[in-house]
């Protein structure tokens, strides 16, 4: 049966503490203090959309480099780095897919992530020889000073959809396509405009959603009375309650919407929940995962006994597990794009990226895709005609080698306060690979004090650089602190 | 090998501008003031010149490209000028064009100036550029400190030195440093500073705070040289000759194979090595005089007293901190200030070395004169620690 084989989840490091963006505009708006508990995931200044898709889907595939399996991507998200180049197809290529797989970008609704998931549904289901992966990721944007800016979360989910050994059978959908405009952001445009809450709630949530669910429920041939498990992203409170109750669901079947540590991660949001839901279900429970957005679209899923054994990477709770508070609002600030400040004319460099280089080198620089050496197993980064081995300069001998999944160490690395960074000092160093090759790189989710030479590093694929002229994201593999490997050679030391 | 450049080629002028942050001169006006102290001591006429060699190595915002910025300034009778760039050794490259064209007897009399202007950028540091389309793609968003800054952390991981220790050292090598240039009325910063100073100077990369790091100077340097006859024939005496020129060159081994440590210069090595074979020196600790090193960071200092095997490999910490290459130490290095000092004007730098070597060689150096200095050594390196070139120059007394 069609359903999902596999699934991951990523929230970044830093936690803004809403205390402190409350506190930083409450002379503002005293309003916000009403909204100063918790903490929200915040993005590092390096990561978007793409980047925290990437991570998810990785979550979900795990480390294996054959991923063939993956005949489609969909890629569901409100903030892609384009308007205009497909931005599944950068997911695609840092994850190294094969490039026969159909990737999409679904958009234009706080539903897209839910849709991703339907299409990657639909398309196993009508025949695909292979898994389908839906993944999403956002970067919530709001004005400083806005309740969106609290209630927001940056985030990022994948699921995979396959038609044997599943986790979680599909069983039933529904959907309806209504143009109720809650909020909209027009072409270009930086920010939401939100209509009134209780308008939203009354006629929007109230009216739409039950009839969805009633009709998904209806088509799974499941009692409203028997789902275990209610997903409906929303940052309105008892509004998932109301829902629940008027389509018959037991209260104690909507799931907790992560509101107090992570936020609404917008059209990401319904499968991070999702994602989250199925690390601690157990078998024969009935999911029902539903989302709000010029209409609604709602799925219900029935687990197996595989799910209580299939676990992620990490999954939502192991990033959520692994924040870092951050109550540096100026941070946020600069993070989001949100003040002027100055840069130095360091900053000043052309980032022009000749998209003729990027093109050759597609796979070394979005998919850390290095070479080995087929008569020494030299292993080297990049890949080249001639091998880097000092005894045996083979000619012609090497084939792709994947190093993204691949754990390294840091050899030398500095903290430069010098160079122009957006989250200073800038850390990089040399990184060596276990299995061979190195790589001098940068170091992100650092903070002074965090490195040494010998830290366990994993790779993780971020924006570079923007080239603000052009309106380019050049995206690129960093280092970051392997905070699993640490803790394992603390423990091992110990 | 090949027989080698030993004594086949004098230097018979040098000369070099006051170094420093020269809001007063352009780089024109820079390679005037090194060519005209350069041509009065060779004590010969702009016709009996037959080539040149012109090395800066950010043309962009210094100079400009090719050979005419240095034909254009010095007015040269329309002879050939070769442009070299070889990142911070430049200087090195020019004077190397110069000498093996004498010696390959293409010239009789050549022309050697390295220049740079730096201090129209703008902003303090090296000028921020690009390498290429395809490297700006992955590489870090680094500056120079945070590059050589990297040798440090291998350097301390591979010989338990501790971070403290580490930091005195190289603390020490700018300590000496200052002290050596504020002899120097041509250096860029001739201020005496502590090592409690340089310890807490405000941090620039992990672990090089602000007097690790070399001035970033305006300046010319020049050196005109010909064969030990013409030299004998128009006058020179007591000549100083070049011993050894070798440039080792990072074939991707350190930055893409693992065998490479991090904690020293891969080419600095291979250089010496046959830098003191081409020389005929064998114990360098004992047979080289003094030492001009690319001290543009000081752990850069620091490692390379290993890399030229003058320093028992993770000693040298220690030597540098006994005041082994102090200027009353047993071999001096940097006795005029070095690139922390004397100042890092890019392409005149390698020049700007074998111009203090020449001097001391002379006698000509002043406040800061070595007594009877035999050999000198200049080592001059370009890029990174893990992507480079380096330069092992040895010149001395003819005969020595």
């Amino acid at each position: 049966m069609v359903g999902i084989t596999g699934y991951g989840g990523y929230v970044p490091r830093l936690r803004l503490q809403r205390a402190a963006a409350a506190k930083a505009n409450a002379w503002l708006n005293p309003g916000l203090m009403g909204k100063s508990k918790g903490e929200r995931a915040m993005a590092n200044w390096d990561e978007d959309a793409i980047t925290m898709a990437v991570e998810a889907a990785r979550d979900a595939l795990g480390p294996d480099d054959d991923r063939s399996r993956v005949k489609a991507l969909y890629f569901g998200t409100t903030t892609a780095a384009y308007t205009d180049r497909l931005n599944a197809g950068i997911v695609q290529a840092a994850l190294t897919l094969e490039p026969q797989t159909a990737c999409f970008d679904v958009t234009g609704t706080q539903r897209a992530g839910l849709s991703a998931l339907s299409n990657a549904l639909a398309a196993v289901r009508g025949g695909l020889k292979g898994e389908a992966l839906a993944a999403t990721g956002e970067r919530r944007k709001a004005r400083a000073a806005s309740a969106q800016e609290l209630d927001g979360g940056d985030a990022g989910a994948a699921i995979l959809v396959g038609a044997k050994d599943t986790l979680a059978d599909h069983i039933g959908s529904a959907v309806s396509t209504v143009d109720f405009v809650d909020h909209f952001r027009g072409a270009g445009e930086e920010f939401d405009y939100n209509w009134e809450e209780r308008w939203i709630r009354d006629e929007g949530f109230a009216k739409i959603v039950p009839p969805v669910i009633k009709a998904a429920l209806a088509e799974a041939k499941v009692e409203p009375g028997a789902v275990d498990v209610f997903i409906l992203p929303t940052t309105f409170k008892g509004v998932a309650e109301s829902v629940a109750k008027k389509a018959g669901l037991k209260p104690e079947a909507v799931k907790d919407n992560l509101a107090a540590q992570l936020g609404d991660s917008g059209a990401a949001h319904a499968l991070v929940l999702l994602s989250h839901a199925l690390e601690s279900a157990k078998a024969g429970q009935v999911i029902v995962v539903a989302q709000f957005g010029q209409g609604c679209e709602a799925h219900v899923f029935r687990t197996t006994k595989k799910v209580e054994s299939w676990k992620p990477e990490r999954g939502v709770s192991g990033w959520l597990a692994d924040g870092k508070p951050e109550t540096n609002y100026m941070k946020w600030l600069v993070f989001n794009g949100l003040v002027e400040w100055d840069k130095g004319m360091r900053a000043e460099k052309d980032n022009k990226t000749a998209l003729t280089t990027l093109y050759r080198n597609n796979d070394m620089i979005l998919g850390l895709v290095g070479g080995r050496c087929t008569e020494t197993g030299t292993v080297q980064f990049p890949r080249t005609r001639i091998s880097v081995n000092p005894n045996n300069a083979a000619v012609d001998t090497q084939v792709p080698y994947k190093f993204a999944d691949k754990p390294a160490s840091i050899l030398s690395w500095s903290a430069d306060n010098l160079t122009y960074a957006m989250s200073p000092p800038n850390h990089y160093g040399m990184m060596v690979f276990e299995g061979g090759g190195r790589i001098f790189m940068d170091i992100t989710d650092v903070d002074p004090g965090d490195v040494d030479s010998g830290t366990p590093v994993r790779m993780v694929f971020r924006v570079k650089e923007w080239d603000e002229r052009r309106g380019f994201t050049r995206y690129f593999w960093k280092a970051q602190p392997d905070k699993r490997r640490m803790a394992a050679a603390k423990q091992a030391a110990e | 090998m090949a027989a080698g450049i030993r004594d086949k080629v004098a230097i018979i002028g040098m000369g070099c501008s006051k170094f420093g942050e020269r809001w007063d001169a352009g780089p024109d006006d820079l390679m005037v003031e090194a060519y005209l102290e350069a041509m009065g001591d060779a004590g010969i006429e702009p016709s009996q010149l037959d080539a040149a060699w012109f090395s800066t190595h950010i043309d962009e915002i210094g100079t400009g490209k090719g050979g005419t910025p240095l034909s254009l300034a010095l007015r040269l009778p329309n002879i050939a000028v070769t442009r070299v760039e070889n990142f911070c050794a430049s200087g090195s490259e020019a004077f190397r064009g110069a000498v093996y064209a004498v010696a390959a007897g293409a010239a009789d009399i050549a022309l050697a100036v390295g220049v740079e202007k730096l201090k129209d950028t703008g902003y303090g540091g090296l000028p921020v550029g690009n390498m290429g389309t395809l490297i700006p793609q992955t590489s870090p968003n680094g500056s120079a400190p945070g590059n050589f800054a990297q040798l440090a952390s291998a350097y301390r991981t591979k010989h338990g030195v501790t971070k403290e220790d580490l930091k005195r050292a190289i603390a020490h090598v700018s300590v000496k440093s200052h002290a050596n240039g504020s002899k120097n009325p041509k250096a860029h910063l001739r201020n005496v500073v502590t090592e409690e100073q340089v310890i807490g100077a405000p941090m620039i990369a992990e672990p090089l705070g602000l007097f690790d790091c070399c001035g970033v100077s305006d300046g010319a340097a020049a050196a005109i040289v010909t064969t030990p006859e013409i030299a004998a024939s128009l006058g020179h005496k007591g000549l100083v000759t070049v011993k050894a020129l070798q440039l080792s060159v990072s074939n991707g081994l350190e930055s893409q194979h693992n065998s490479w440590d991090g904690s020293y210069f891969h080419t600095a090595r291979i250089a010496a090595k046959k830098a003191y074979k081409e020389a005929g020196v064998e114990k360098p600790r004992e047979q080289i005089s003094m030492i001009e090193v690319h001290d543009c960071f000081s752990v850069t200092e620091l490692v390379t007293m290993e890399d030229l095997f003058i320093s028992e490999e993770g000693k040298g910490w220690r030597d540098v901190l006994d005041g082994f290459y102090d200027a009353d130490g047993k071999v001096p290095c940097q006795i005029d200030g070095g690139l922390k000092c004397f100042g890092h004007p890019i392409g005149a730098s390698g020049l700007r070395m074998l111009y203090e070597m020449y001097l001391q060689l002379k006698g000509r150096a002043g406040d800061r004169q070595l007594a009877n200095p035999k050999l000198g050594l200049t080592h001059n390196l370009g890029g990174s620690p893990s992507t480079n070139v380096c330069s092992v120059a040895i010149i001395g007394q003819q005969g020595a």
